[in-house]
């Protein structure tokens, strides 16, 4: 295929996954199994074009200098046109293939999730999950009544993500970013009938908000600063190397490093870092399908995505090995923060989904550490693998979720929540895929060594973070690896090994094909995509494998990043806190029986370090106090309603005054009636001359002839 | 010869005096009678220009014999319509047939 070809191929990536929505919205939606049709085959679609995509990328030779791009002029500005168009580099080539692969699964597991093919509910409402449906006496899994909805919705979801990784500008980039930002708020709020849903959509939806404004602003003044939006052309060294000398006067930081900060804090919304991390396990609310769609394949990884296309903005003016640029340092700073800091509350969570949404709070703060120190490829390298082995987590907890959810059928008992882990214990024998598949997911997470992605990517962080000597953010994110093992082997005991602990975990049972195949790939990925980025210099194994994601991602840069030398100390480390954690966490919780028995169950953790408290006092109060009092009832009702309240009885008077004193007198009376009066008085007083006779008639028209003719003559003739 | 002006002056005697008759009688038939003697003073007008002007031209003969054919038709009108009052109302008493006032 040629180049040519390949370039336009990109601009229709994202195009079925809307025309699959709208189909759905406008014409399929009342039929349930053409919509799941129509939008399984434009995520097929799509991903069968971005691996065309990828394949052709990976075959180009220094695909870095040739990537696929092609754009055309879309707003006229003054003389310039601003251009939109698409890119296709081997960082949007990589991520493409971890979207396209991810999106594809999980609307294919949607299909179980949502019961299709089960009969309709006895009770079920739209906006409520369903309840079950009763048949010949036993209560089954009914099926849900939005279904259409959910896949218009995860449609045009796709098509944000996809949008926002073809562009090649950073216009696009934030209307594709803002598409998800509309999704998640619809899909968090799927089951709007729950309350705690409506508000967690609110809560994303807003607190996402506030990272976007500052990222507006971000993209306002580089554009201001550059006059274009456009990657390729901000990303030459001229321009970055203007932008990184201008002093911006805020902070004392460079033009670039300000922009960099702004469109920063974008990503601190959307990947839900410190401190606008409050939103993201709220988001739980929705249907595990979304939480996959949220956490893994698209909105969160769109930020890191976001600020690793933004690397060479964010890192103008620093050399490789020298000391971090302050915009770094606060980007470091964050990652690291943020990644031990939800990995302590994540311990203390008996949600089996909350668990995996602080845990990935924690492994995007390892990316955005990453990023802050200038460790590009492992960066990239994280983000795809963590997508492939979160969605796997979420998918599974998905679908231990559904077994639950059958056992609480069974029993008849809705007090038992399915959701928590407590309630679980044994389902390994229950659910033997789900379990394999969790199992290899959760090591993944974990960083088990040797065989699993996530070992290699998140060592190559810990390696880069002590090779250019970043000693605080090494031994940091070490005790959050600990942890994330620790937490993960936690939920891996209580979920699936020892004995059942409620009768519902007894009577839960493994799930329809189209749940579990999307584990078994998704699983496959998780383990092998590890591969492709050992390091060279790696003891034994090292160089059997070319590390792949190192030259190909590399190549996204002008200057290639350095192959790092091999130290025992940083992989050592990961071997530990990989391995000890997994131990510790067993050995911990293989006898644990309930939450009481779980001394982790620290308040300040369990409430998350009270971030929603605080937040509800120090913004939320003080704004309901601003717009119910301030606003609502001193400035509207009391200074401008009686402003208005002065306005209102004036206008009434000057309209009674020219009422009483001008229109009834001169237009009605005088004009209106005085008119109609007249023509009534000169009737009346004409009519007698109209006798009827017509000889009478006839001496009046002579003598008016006489009379007419006598003047003509006078006048006229003589 | 006589001078023109003596017809004219004898027209318009003759006018005058159907005119006056037109007027003032009171009985549908003598108006109609008015009326003929009106025609005909014009009659005599149009026979006398045509005398006293180029007499190649025959315009005022022809002129007057339409007025006459013309005449005789409007009182064969008249005079039915005469008579169809006459039959309804059992008048032909002009001021009594007032229908056209208001």
């Amino acid at each position: 295929m040629t180049h040519e070809f390949v370039t336009s191929l990109v601009w229709l990536i994202p195009l079925p996954p809307l025309l699959a929505f709208a189909l759905i919205v406008l014409f399929t939606n009342k039929n349930k199994a053409l919509s799941h049709t129509v939008a399984i085959s434009a995520a097929f679609l799509s991903w069968l074009g971005a691996m065309i995509v990828f394949w052709n990328a990976i075959k180009v030779e220094h695909f870095g200098e040739h990537p696929f791009a092609s754009s055309i002029n879309w707003i006229p500005t003054g003389e310039t046109w601003l251009k939109v168009g698409v890119l296709i580099d081997p960082l949007s080539a990589a991520v493409l293939f971890f979207v396209g692969w991810t999106v594809l699964m999980i609307f294919i597991y949607s299909v179980g999730y949502h019961n299709y093919g089960q009969p309709a509910g006895d009770h079920d409402h739209a906006g409520l999950p369903p309840h079950g449906a009763t048949v010949h006496g036993h209560t089954v899994p009914s099926i849900e009544p939005m279904y259409s909805r959910f896949f218009a919705f995860i449609g045009l979801f796709a098509f944000g993500m996809y949008t926002l990784v073809v562009s090649d500008n950073l216009l696009t980039l934030f209307v594709g970013w803002e598409i998800m930002g509309l999704c998640s708020y619809l899909l968090i709020g799927f089951w709007f009938g729950k309350p705690s849903a409506r508000n967690a959509a609110v809560k994303a939806f807003m607190t996402t908000r506030i990272g976007d404004v500052f990222m507006l602003l971000g993209i306002s003044f580089l554009y201001y600063a550059t006059g274009t939006l456009s990657y390729r052309e901000i990303f030459t060294e001229e321009t970055l190397h203007v932008l990184a000398t201008v002093p911006s006067g805020v902070f004392g930081l460079s033009a670039a490093g300000l922009i960099a900060i702004l469109l920063f804090i974008g990503t601190i919304g959307k990947s839900a870092q410190f401190p606008l991390h409050v939103w993201l396990p709220d988001a739980m609310e929705g249907p595990t399908p979304v939480s996959a769609m949220i956490h893994a394949a698209t909105m969160v990884s769109a930020g890191v995505y976001a600020v690793i296309r933004m690397f060479p903005l964010l890192s103008a003016g620093w050399h490789e090995g020298g000391p971090l640029t302050t915009a770094m340092t606060f980007v470091a700073f964050i990652g690291a923060f943020t990644a031990i800091f939800a990995a302590t509350i994540a311990v203390a969570q008996n949600d089996i989904k909350r668990v995996l949404a602080y845990s990935t709070i924690s492994q995007l703060g390892f990316m955005i550490a990453a990023i802050g120190m200038g460790a590009y490829i492992a960066a990239v390298f994280h983000l795809i693998t963590h997508a492939f082995f979160k969605a796997l987590l979420f998918l599974g907890s998905g679908s231990v979720i559904h077994g639950m959810e059958h056992g609480v059928l069974h029993t008849g008992n809705h007090k038992v929540d399915p959701q928590d882990m407590f309630n679980m214990g044994g389902l390994r024998k229950k659910m033997p895929v789900t379990f394999w598949t969790f199992l290899i997911g959760g090591f993944a997470l974990s960083g088990f060594p040797l065989i699993t992605a996530g070992f290699w990517s998140k060592d190559e962080i810990l390696a880069d973070a002590f090779a250019n000597g970043h000693l605080t953010i090494f031994i940091t994110l070490a005790i959050a690896a600990f942890m994330t093992a620790f937490y993960t082997m936690r939920q891996i005991t209580l979920t699936f090994l020892g004995e059942a602990r409620t009768k519902e975990a007894e009577h839960a049972q493994e799930n329809k094909w189209t749940m579990t195949a999307p584990l078994v790939v998704l699983s496959v990925f998780a383990v092998g995509y590890g591969w492709v980025g050992i390091p060279e210099h790696f003891p034994l194994i090292g160089g059997l494998v070319p590390n792949w994601i190192h030259e190909f991602v590399g190549g996204t840069l002008a200057e290639h990043p350095p192959v790092l030398e091999f130290n025992w100390i940083p992989l050592l480390t990961s071997l530990v806190v990989a391995l000890g954690g997994l131990a510790l966490g067993w050995f911990v919780y293989k006898d644990i029986k309930s939450p009481a028995e779980d001394k982790f169950q620290i308040p300040l953790l369990k409430n998350k370090y009270y971030f929603d408290e605080a937040y509800q006092v120090i913004f939320i109060k003080p704004l309901i106090w601003f717009s119910e009092v301030f606003v609502s009832k001193w400035m509207d009702k009391g200074v401008i309603d009686s402003i208005l309240h002065i306005f209102g009885p004036t206008t009434g008077s000057i309209g009674t005054a020219i009422r009483n004193y001008f229109d009834v007198p001169v237009v009605n009376q005088f004009f209106g009636d005085g008119s109609a009066d007249a023509t009534y008085w000169i009737g009346k007083n004409l009519r007698p001359i109209q006798t009827g006779r017509i000889q009478q008639y006839l001496i009046l028209s002579i003598v008016v002839l006489v009379v007419v003719g006598g003047l003509v003559y006078f006048f006229l003739l003589a | 010869m006589i001078p023109l002006s003596w017809y004219l002056i004898l027209a318009a005697g003759l006018f005058s005096i159907g005119l006056f008759g037109v007027l003032v009688r009171r009985n549908a038939v003598a108006i109609l009678l008015g009326v003929e003697l009106m025609l005909n003073a014009v009659n005599i007008n149009l026979v006398a220009f045509w005398r006293y002007g180029d007499i190649s031209l025959m315009a005022g003969q022809v002129f007057a014999i339409i007025v006459f054919a013309v005449a005789a038709a409007e009182v064969a009108v008249g005079l039915a319509l005469v008579i169809s009052v006459y039959r309804r109302r059992n008048t032909v008493v002009a001021e009594d047939l007032d229908l056209l006032k208001w």
